[in-house]
C-alpha cells in the first residue's frame, strides 16, 4: 500500500525537478511578476510596503497557474496516464499524491523565494513572515483547486488559458483569506488567528474537493 | 415514473411541443401585467424617483441568475449520478440563460448605481459575488464550446459545476469578509423602509414573469440542443456511409 504512494510520489518528484526544471522557471516568473509592478504603480515604497502582500499573493497565483498544465499533460501525452487510471488504484489518492509532489516542486521554490521578493517590496520582518507563513499555507490550496482545472482541460491541446479562466473565480477565496491574514499580521483590525485559520481550513477543504473533483474528470477524459 | 419518462428525447420533444404554447402565452400576460404594473401603477419612491423601477428588472434578473445556477446543479447531479440523458442537454442550455440574466441584473445594477451611488461600480461584496458568478457562467460556456464529443464535454461541465455550486457560498462568505474589512457597508444599504405592498405586487409579478421566460427559453434551447444533436449524429451516418473505410467514427446516439 505505502510502496505504490511512495513510488509514485517520487517519480513524480523527479520528473518534476529534473524535466524542465518548472519550479526555477515559476520563481523567475514570479520574480517578473514581481519586478514589474513598481514599474505600474510606481517606485513610491510606502505604497508598495501597504499592497506588498497582495503583490507576492498575485504573483503566486498565476506561478501557480502557469505550472498546472504540466500536472496531467504530460502523463497524458506519453500514455502514463491510461496505466495508471487501468492499475486499480484509488485514482483520488493519486491526484493528492501527484498534487504534493508537484506542489514540492514548483510551489515550496514560491514559499521559499516570497522572502526574498518581499525585500524588494519594502516589507518589515513581521510583514515576511505572515506572507510566508499564509503562503506555506495557501499554496497547497492553489494547487489542489488548480488540480480540477488541469484534469477538466486535459484533453485539449492548448488547454492552458481555459484552464486559468475556469481555476480563478474558485481560488478568490484563498486569495482573500491569503492578503487579509497578512494584512492583519500588519496593521491590526481583526486579529491574525481568525482568517489564518480560515486559510487552513480552505487548504483542508481543497484537499477533499479537488482530488475527488480531479479524479473524477480524469475518469471522464479517459476511455 | 415520470421522470424516466422525459429520458426519451422524442418523448420530450412531443411533450414540450404541447406545454410551450401555454408557457409562451402565461410569459406575455405576466410580463404585460407585471410591466404595467410596475412602469404605471406602482408609485415613485420618495427618495429614488423613478430610478426605484429599474429594480423591477434587476431584483427578478438577480434571483434568476442564482436560480438557473441551482438548475445546471441539478442538471448536472442528473448527469453524473443518474446518467440521464437530458440532464446534460438542460445543463448545456441553461449556461448562456444564466450568463444572460446575471449580465441583465448587472447591467441594470449599474445603471441604478449612477444616480443613487454616483458611480456605475462599487466592489460591494454583492455585486462583486455576481460578478464571479458572470465569470463562472461564461467559463463554463468555453468550456462546453471547446470539446467536440458532446457527451465528454456534458460530464467536464457537470464536474465543474458541482465544484462550482460547493464553492459558491465559500466565494460569498469571503467576499462578504473581504469587503467588511476593507470598508464598512455605508454605501449600500438596501434595508431601508420594509418595502411597500404597492411595490412588492408588481415586483412578485415581474418575478414570476421572468421565471415563466426562463423556462419557455430552457425548454427552446433544450429543444435546439437536441435537434442539433440529431443533426450531427445524422452526418456521422452520412459521412461513415460515404466513405466505408471510415466507418469507425463514433456515431453517438441522440435519438
Amino acid at each position: 500500500m505505502n510502496g505504490w504512494v511512495s513510488a509514485l510520489f517520487l517519480r513524480e518528484l523527479r520528473l518534476a525537478v529534473r524535466v524542465g526544471g518548472s519550479g526555477v522557471v515559476g520563481v523567475l516568473f514570479f520574480l517578473a511578476v514581481v519586478t514589474v509592478i513598481p514599474f505600474g504603480v510606481g517606485p513610491d515604497l510606502n505604497l508598495l510596503a501597504r499592497i506588498g502582500p497582495a503583490i507576492l499573493w498575485i504573483g503566486a497565483l498565476l506561478a501557480t497557474l502557469l505550472g498546472l498544465d504540466r500536472l496531467f499533460q504530460a502523463d497524458r501525452d506519453d500514455g502514463a496516464l491510461d496505466l495508471i487510471l487501468m492499475s486499480g488504484r484509488s485514482m483520488e489518492l493519486v491526484v493528492l499524491v501527484k498534487c504534493l509532489a508537484h506542489w514540492m516542486a514548483t510551489g515550496l521554490p514560491l514559499v521559499l523565494a516570497a522572502p526574498v521578493f518581499a525585500i524588494f517590496l519594502n516589507l518589515d520582518p513581521v510583514a515576511i513572515g505572515a506572507v510566508t507563513l499564509t503562503l506555506l499555507v495557501g499554496t497547497p490550496a492553489l494547487t489542489l483547486i488548480g488540480a480540477i482545472g488541469a484534469s477538466l482541460t486535459v484533453t485539449l491541446r492548448r488547454g492552458g488559458l481555459l484552464m486559468a479562466v475556469l481555476v480563478i473565480p474558485l481560488a478568490i477565496p484563498v486569495l482573500i483569506f491569503g492578503v487579509s491574514s497578512a494584512d492583519a499580521a500588519i496593521h491590526d483590525p481583526v486579529p491574525f488567528l481568525t482568517p489564518f485559520l480560515i486559510l487552513c481550513a480552505l487548504s483542508l477543504i481543497a484537499a477533499v474537493i479537488g482530488p475527488f473533483a480531479s479524479a473524477t474528470a480524469l475518469r471522464f477524459a479517459s476511455d | 415514473m415520470a421522470f424516466w419518462d422525459f429520458a426519451n428525447p422524442t418523448r420530450f420533444m412531443r411533450l414540450t411541443d404541447r406545454v410551450l404554447p401555454w408557457l409562451i402565452g402565461a410569459c406575455a400576460i405576466a410580463f404585460a401585467i407585471g410591466l404595467y404594473k410596475s412602469f404605471f401603477m406602482a408609485p415613485e419612491d420618495y427618495q429614488q424617483g423613478d430610478t426605484v423601477r429599474i429594480m423591477f428588472i434587476h431584483v427578478p434578473a438577480a434571483w434568476l441568475a442564482m436560480m438557473c445556477y441551482s438548475v445546471m446543479t441539478l442538471s448536472s447531479i442528473g448527469t453524473l449520478v443518474w446518467k440521464h440523458p437530458l440532464a446534460d442537454v438542460s445543463a448545456k442550455s441553461a449556461a448562456p440563460l444564466g450568463a444572460a440574466f446575471t449580465f441583465i441584473s448587472l447591467i441594470t445594477g449599474s445603471l441604478w448605481g449612477k444616480p443613487m451611488w454616483g458611480t456605475y461600480w462599487v466592489w460591494d461584496a454583492r455585486l462583486t459575488s455576481v460578478l464571479v458568478l458572470f465569470i463562472m457562467y461564461l467559463g463554463l460556456m468555453a468550456l462546453w464550446r471547446t470539446m467536440e464529443d458532446p457527451i465528454k464535454a456534458g460530464k467536464a461541465a457537470a464536474v465543474l459545476t458541482l465544484v462550482g455550486a460547493l464553492n459558491l457560498p465559500i466565494i460569498k462568505f469571503s467576499v462578504d469578509w473581504w469587503n467588511t474589512l476593507h470598508q464598512p457597508a455605508s454605501v449600500m444599504r438596501l434595508d431601508g423602509p420594509t418595502i411597500h405592498p404597492d411595490m412588492l405586487i408588481p415586483l412578485l409579478v415581474m418575478a414570476l414573469a421572468f421565471t415563466l421566460l426562463f423556462f419557455t427559453l430552457h425548454l427552446m434551447a433544450m429543444r435546439n440542443e437536441i435537434l442539433r444533436r440529431r443533426v450531427r449524429s445524422m452526418r456521422q451516418k452520412a459521412a461513415a456511409s460515404a466513405r466505408p473505410a471510415a466507418a469507425t467514427a463514433s456515431t453517438q446516439a441522440a435519438e
